[in-house]
């Protein structure tokens, strides 16, 4: 009679479910693996159509206003800074000239003279903007570049809030490209110093770019949004002895002029338009590209991409592009791929006419073509233009930069082109203009397949997920076998201690490595004081470093390998993966391409792992299929390898030089990636350790 | 019956009385059975070029009543509005004002007591003292901000929530013991504004200047300021219960047709544009308003403007004139088409050398020859200056992120403030002192110790820039926090620069505004500069002595400007949450319930199976046992042990009731 009722207790289903993930774990891990490639490479296909998310925009519901008379104004604007270029006067005289377009229009005029900063390496600021203070100790005094800033003021409005137009321009060197972006956004302000509709104030940045687009637009945010008052800027000017030309500029003879060296400011940044005019040879259409990453992948909100895409099409016609790797284009892996999933597609809407997700090849070559460049752009952390700086005050912008047809700028016909141009940015302006409140509705995690498409966070997820799941399953079944080999094998106190020790051993070993991962992040901080020159010597000696510095690490605290058997790689590995997944899981929420890049590099490498001598010693076909494989995984995982691997795939092996690597991340910490610290602080550290398994020694 | 009649012929008698009165008092004042003048209405206009080619529009409206007992609540000019909300209320003085636009200091003026009065922050301002008890006067001032809602159309009622007025004590007026002072400045102005402003004069917009007032040319302007303002009478007729002014001022700056002629790089083209009233504002004056005392028409030459045309004319031989007139009238710059009726110059002593002038038509004589329109022509280029504040101030928000950020209030010299004093006084000793009030919601969490004073870039020690200060710090949802102090800065200052560091507060869900990512406002803070005066005195003309707009310029009020309105950005939830709150809400009840029935119905079927198979001993029902034995054991066992046993309890259970409690309470 009790027979049937005390069976054995039944666990929760969801720990069911667990048991049965962990059981069949290599089943999980490779299914998981290569849904989560699938997915990637379906993420094209899954795209969906922009649409203007917040109402109040209402681009391109007014018609432009941008008359001919503004344009030729721009034009005569154009022709005095080619001529003042030919005749080779001061660059102090054009920035005058500038000012004076500006002041004459009625707006006001302001000069920001700063010092360009030699990047250096510092630990200690790497998320956080740098502290001003610090930052005057290393201006470089000899060569100094004077901002240009004009602002309109709403006749009705408040003042609150302000647009920003950027125009990067090289008072020495300029061409009559850089020149026709002066114009174009010349043309656009001087009708927003007449138009009544105006809501927010419009501030016109002309960045003096002979030290870099970027630093004279991040100089002036920093100048508008950080001041520094007292004693250091004081330091600064009697350090940097603040000479005459810039006071020179002051035109004392014209009253009314509102030209003065203060600072002026307008209210609380609502958008910002950087806008370039770049020649690339187009043969037959204007066309403008977008750029929109800004440090640490941070997106503009998609808002602000959608009304100058809509605008660009529907209302100027213009041809929008945004980055692609051209190189993948070509690809032929590439096109096979595409024309199954058309086929696919084909035979699915052949099935049932409703289901509709095949796309053609051709787009979808090009989608994957660009969803790469968004992912890379993304991944690298590195900032696409001056429309950067803005981020970093949680201000959207964009870089628009036109291109003008061939056709039209052989035959100096400018002014259609700055019409077309100058519509498109005045029809933006008017759309943030209109905005009641900042952008919030659409997306800022997205990633761009066509200037036209994108995928949300929560597709672009999915693949990650994937990736990323079979991780802890895997570090899981890990230990319960190693647990269940030892138990089988041992019953006593003994064991159950030296079980525990592997345990922590493990433990140790992967903490110790990723303290490791710590320094050798830190070293180039060490090396740049060193005063190596050649990037190769840097690498050197950065490498040296750090095998040094690993040696030391196992001398003194001993990554010494306990008696114990088969179980501890095991262990080792379980506790790597842990680590995998809680790293990547980590900087999934700080830079989502760089996880995604991370997890399709170390995921495969960190599963499949296995040691190398009980391969050998096995020597089946199959075993020796895993040892090839471990041991191409292991290189392609070591980011050196990886970032050669990448760049030969992309620009050919032949220009490949050792110390792209080191000028590589140099770049990154320049531009404070975090790309940078996954890269020593997670990848590094798991490769190291995948290498440990791989290495092991019974 | 003889009895009887005589009541009823004396009551005919006062009921045709007041009716009589209005054909008595047309054209002039009400005449008091006293004799002396009991309730007057003046309307005046201001026309003054700007430098940067804008015209200036100043309408002044000026209702005087005493306060008298001879009929009662009733007035003949006077709005019974006002006044019965001046009586309820124990008003003793109040501002009201509604802005749409910046006043700009750097080209329309910051030192005459036109922007020195007129120029007001955007939205609404109001601010009231009350000859009422201390205790209250803030029940006073929430009944004031609702009447006025009522009258004007606005959400006055806004400022009645102790969160959004303060109390000032020095700082924004000198001498004010009952004042409340509050701004809205998100509030739209518009037509239904100026409607019920309109509807108090006596005339409405019917007659007189006030026909001026086509909607769609005001609202054209690039600053639009209508503001209401009640001061006590200056003429104390009993001692006691003096009179009240209604001073209702329509401040206005238009750009003249042509808006902009094309700009060329040269500075020959800078004739400022022609402009008449008509096609300034509109319409021209069809006449006077009949109920008024006085209607005049001003058109002012500044300081700068008068200076430049005596030099113009100094170097410019003219011929058409040999004597030259001081008043200007023709000079070879610009033409008025009316010749004024008076001219008035400004006298004593003046910063700059030259004096204001003051062009007066009165309008009582244009009805007979048709209406009154006024064109100025300018024949040639003219470039001035303005008068300016002696430090020009900005304010502006530093820093980035949602977390923290600071307040910048900078002042920077105009160069007016050295020919103030540098010449008479010494420059060691001498002091500018400048007056900062600043209001703070309390959603922005200002620490007032991280007060940091710079002076021409050099960090000073705040006790010696600071002559005094008064703090009250903000109360969540209660108070905003308010600052008042007295800047003493050297007189040759350049710039000047006070930051005030802040943490950005969170508010409930419930407390955000529909348009919640816009930012948030911090009003205006006022600067004050206490011993600069913007006064103008004319010399005295028989027809402008009552003046009452010349009146007001001379009055001895300090210089006054505003800052900008700051918009901070908060975190903002995504207001959408809710539908996921809900979503994951609901799942975790979900959860929580399924397991919970889970475990309460398998530990009873354990207990069942315990009960039939007693072999068996799980923890559990060694447990229970145990309990079980313990429980029989109890009643002889010592009464220690009990007792520690249910205390045990006791404590636990108190301690499950708090945690509900606080649960209650703070969750």
């Amino acid at each position: 009679m009790a027979a049937p009722e005390t069976p054995k207790l039944k666990p929760r289903p969801i720990v069911r479910l667990g048991i049965l993930l962990i059981s069949h774990n290599l089943v999980v891990s490779v299914i998981c693996c290569i849904s989560g490639i699938v997915a990637l490479l379906l993420l094209p296909i899954l795209a969906k159509n922009t649409y203007i998310s917040e109402n109040a925009l209402m681009p391109g519901s007014a018609n432009p206003m941008l008359s001919t008379q503004d344009v030729a104004d721009a034009n005569k604007l154009v022709k005095d800074l080619m001529d003042l270029k030919s005749e080779s006067t001061s660059s102090d005289k054009m920035q005058r000239v500038v000012a004076e377009y500006i002041s004459d229009l009625g707006a006001e005029v302001g000069y920001q003279k700063f010092y360009p900063q030699s990047d250096q390496f510092n630990p200690l600021h790497f998320f956080s903007l740098p502290d001003p203070g610090t930052l005057q100790e290393k201006v470089n005094c000899s060569s100094f570049a004077i901002n240009v800033i004009g602002i309109a003021r709403a006749p009705r409005g408040d003042g609150k809030e302000a647009i920003v137009l950027v125009t990067p321009y090289n008072f020495e060197d300029a061409d009559l490209l850089d020149a026709l972006s002066v114009g174009l956004t010349y043309s656009v302000f001087s009708l927003l110093t007449q138009v009544t509709w105006l809501a927010k104030d419009i501030i016109w940045l002309v960045a003096d770019s002979r030290c870099g687009e970027y630093s004279s637009v991040a100089a002036w945010l920093r100048d508008y949004q950080t001041p520094v008052f007292g004693s250091s800027s004081a330091a600064d000017s009697s350090t940097c002895d603040s000479s005459n030309t810039f006071y020179g500029l002051k035109d004392s003879s014209v009253i009314e002029r509102k030209i003065t060296d203060n600072f002026r400011r307008a209210g609380t940044m609502a958008a910002a338009l950087v806008i370039k005019v770049i020649d690339k040879s187009e043969p037959f259409e204007d066309t403008l590209s977008l750029y929109a990453e800004a440090s640490n992948g941070q997106m503009p909100n998609l808002d602000l991409i959608n009304i100058v895409n809509y605008l660009a099409v529907h209302r100027q016609g213009l041809h929008v592009k945004v980055q692609k790797l051209t190189s993948l284009i070509n690809a032929k892996w590439l096109t096979v791929l595409a024309q199954i999933f058309e086929y696919v597609g084909v035979i699915a809407r052949r099935l049932n006419p409703q289901w509709k997700f095949g796309i053609p090849a051709a787009e979808y070559v090009d989608g994957t073509a660009t969803l790469a460049s968004s992912l890379y752009n993304q991944a690298l952390g590195v900032p696409t233009g001056p429309h950067g700086a803005f981020r970093d005050y949680q201000v959207d912008a964009v870089t628009l930069e036109f291109s003008p047809k061939v056709y039209s700028m052989s035959k100096g016909r400018h002014k259609e082109f700055l019409v077309q141009g100058g519509r498109l940015i005045e029809g933006v302006i008017r759309s943030v203009n209109n905005l009641l409140e900042k952008f919030h509705q659409s997306f800022f995690l997205y990633l761009l397949t066509s200037p036209g498409r994108f995928v949300s966070v929560g597709v672009y997820m999915i693949p990650f997920a994937l990736l990323v799941t079979p991780l802890p399953i895997m570090a899981a079944s890990l230990y319960t076998k190693t647990n269940n080999l030892d138990s089988d094998a041992e019953t006593n106190d003994l064991s159950i201690y030296q079980k525990s020790f592997t345990w922590l051993n493990a433990a140790k070993k992967v903490l110790l490595v990723h303290l490791w991962g710590a320094i050798v992040s830190l070293l180039p901080y060490a090396i740049c004081h060193l005063g190596v020159s050649t990037p190769a010597m840097n690498l050197a000696v950065w490498s040296m470093l750090s095998v040094l510095c690993y040696l030391l690490f196992c001398l003194i605290l001993g990554v010494r390998s306990a008696k114990s058997g088969k179980a501890q790689w095991a262990v080792l590995k379980s506790a790597t993966l842990s680590a995998v997944f809680i790293g990547l899981c980590l900087m999934s929420v700080v830079n989502f391409a760089t996880a995604e890049f991370g997890a399709l590099l170390l995921v495969p490498m960190c599963l499949v792992i296995y040691p190398l001598k009980s391969d050998l010693h096995a020597g089946g076909l199959m075993n020796f299929s895993r040892m090839a494989c471990n041991l191409a995984l292991v290189l392609i995982g070591f980011p050196p390898a990886a970032f050669i691997l990448l760049k030969g795939a992309l620009d050919g092996f032949h220009s490949i030089y050792v110390g792209d690597f080191w000028i590589w991340v140099e770049s990154l910490w320049a531009w404070n990636s975090a790309t940078y610290l996954y890269i020593t602080m997670i990848h590094l550290p798991c490769w190291l350790l995948c290498l440990h398994v791989l290495l092991h020694t019974r | 019956m003889e009895l009887l009649r005589r009541p009823i012929f004396s009551l005919l008698l006062l009921l045709s009385l007041p009716i009589s009165f209005p054909s008595i008092s047309l054209g002039s004042a009400v005449q008091g059975e006293d004799g002396h003048r009991e309730e007057e209405f003046t309307e005046e206009l201001l026309l003054k070029p700007l430098p940067d080619r804008k015209v200036l529009a100043h309408f002044h409206f000026e209702n005087t009543a005493q306060r008298t007992q001879s009929y009662g609540r009733h007035h003949h000019l006077f709005p019974k509005a006002i006044s019965q909300l001046v009586k309820k209320f124990a008003v003793r003085e109040m501002e009201l004002s509604f802005t749409q636009g910046r006043w700009n200091y750097e080209s329309w003026g910051g030192f005459d007591p036109i922007s020195s009065s007129n120029a007001k922050p955007p939205g609404v301002e109001l601010w009231a003292t009350f000859d009422v008890p201390p205790d209250q006067v803030d029940a006073s001032w929430k009944n004031l901000t609702h009447s006025l809602s009522g009258l004007f159309c606005a959400s006055i009622n806004f400022l009645e929530s102790s969160a959004t007025y303060s109390a000032p004590e020095w700082a924004f007026q000198p001498a004010s013991g009952n004042l409340r002072y509050g701004t809205l400045p998100r509030e739209a102005v518009c037509t239904e504004n100026l409607t019920p402003w309109l509807k108090l004069l006596p005339c409405r917009d019917k007659a007189g200047i006030s026909s001026l007032m086509d909607r769609p040319s005001i609202y054209r302007g690039f600053y639009h300021s209508q503001r209401l303002r009640l001061r006590p009478a200056k003429i104390i007729a009993d001692g006691a219960d003096s009179g009240i002014v209604l001073e209702q001022t329509l401040t206005v700056v238009l750009q003249p047709n042509g808006f902009r002629t094309k700009s060329s790089h040269s500075s020959e083209n800078k004739i400022p544009p022609t402009w008449a009233m008509s096609s300034l504002l509109g319409r021209k004056i069809e006449g006077r308003c009949v109920l008024a005392k006085s209607s005049n028409v001003y058109l002012q030459l500044e300081r700068g403007l008068v200076a430049e045309l005596n030099a113009l004319k100094e170097n410019q031989e003219f011929v058409g004139t040999t004597v030259l007139n001081d008043d200007l009238i023709e000079n070879p710059a610009f033409e008025i088409s009316v010749k004024p009726d008076w001219v008035l110059k400004e006298v004593g002593n003046l910063p700059t050398g030259s004096s204001s002038l003051m062009y007066g038509y009165s309008i009582g004589k244009s009805t007979d020859s048709g209406p009154f329109d006024l064109h100025l022509t300018w024949k040639s280029p003219m470039v001035w200056s303005c008068p300016r504040p002696p430090l020009h101030a900005s304010r502006f928000l530093m820093g980035s992120g949602n977390e923290r950020g600071a307040i910048a209030i900078s002042l920077r010299s105009t160069g007016l403030n050295e020919g103030l004093y540098g010449s008479n006084k010494d420059k060691e000793s001498c002091v500018l002192p400048v007056n900062v009030f600043q209001v703070v919601p309390w959603y922005i969490k200002v620490y007032f110790h991280t007060i940091k004073v710079f002076i021409d870039e050099q960090r000073k020690a705040v006790p010696d820039v600071i002559e005094k200060i008064r703090v009250s710090p903000s109360e969540d949802k209660v108070l905003p926090g308010v600052m008042e102090m007295v800047l003493k800065l050297p007189c040759g200052v350049k710039s000047a620069a006070m930051t005030l560091e802040f943490d950005k507060g969170f508010l409930h869900i419930d407390e955000y505004p529909p348009d919640a990512n816009q930012g948030f406002d911090i009003p205006s803070a006022i600067i004050t500069f206490p011993n600069v005066e913007a006064a103008m005195h004319f010399n005295q003309f028989s027809s402008s002595d009552k003046s009452p707009l010349l009146s007001r310029f001379r009055e001895k009020n300090p210089v006054q400007s505003y800052t900008e309105v700051l918009l901070v950005p908060l975190t903002t939830p995504d207001f959408s949450m809710p539908y996921n709150v809900i979503t994951i809400t609901c799942t975790v009840f979900a959860l929580y319930f399924g397991s919970l029935l889970n475990v309460l119905r398998k530990r009873a079927s354990e207990e069942e199976r315990l009960l039939r198979a007693k072999g068996r001993s799980s923890p559990l029902s060694r447990l229970l046992a145990k309990l079980r034995r313990k429980k029989e054991v109890e009643p002889q066992s010592s009464t220690t042990s009990s007792s520690l046993f249910s205390s045990k309890l006791v404590v636990k259970i108190i301690l499950v009731a708090a945690i509900a409690i606080c649960w209650q309470y703070f969750g």
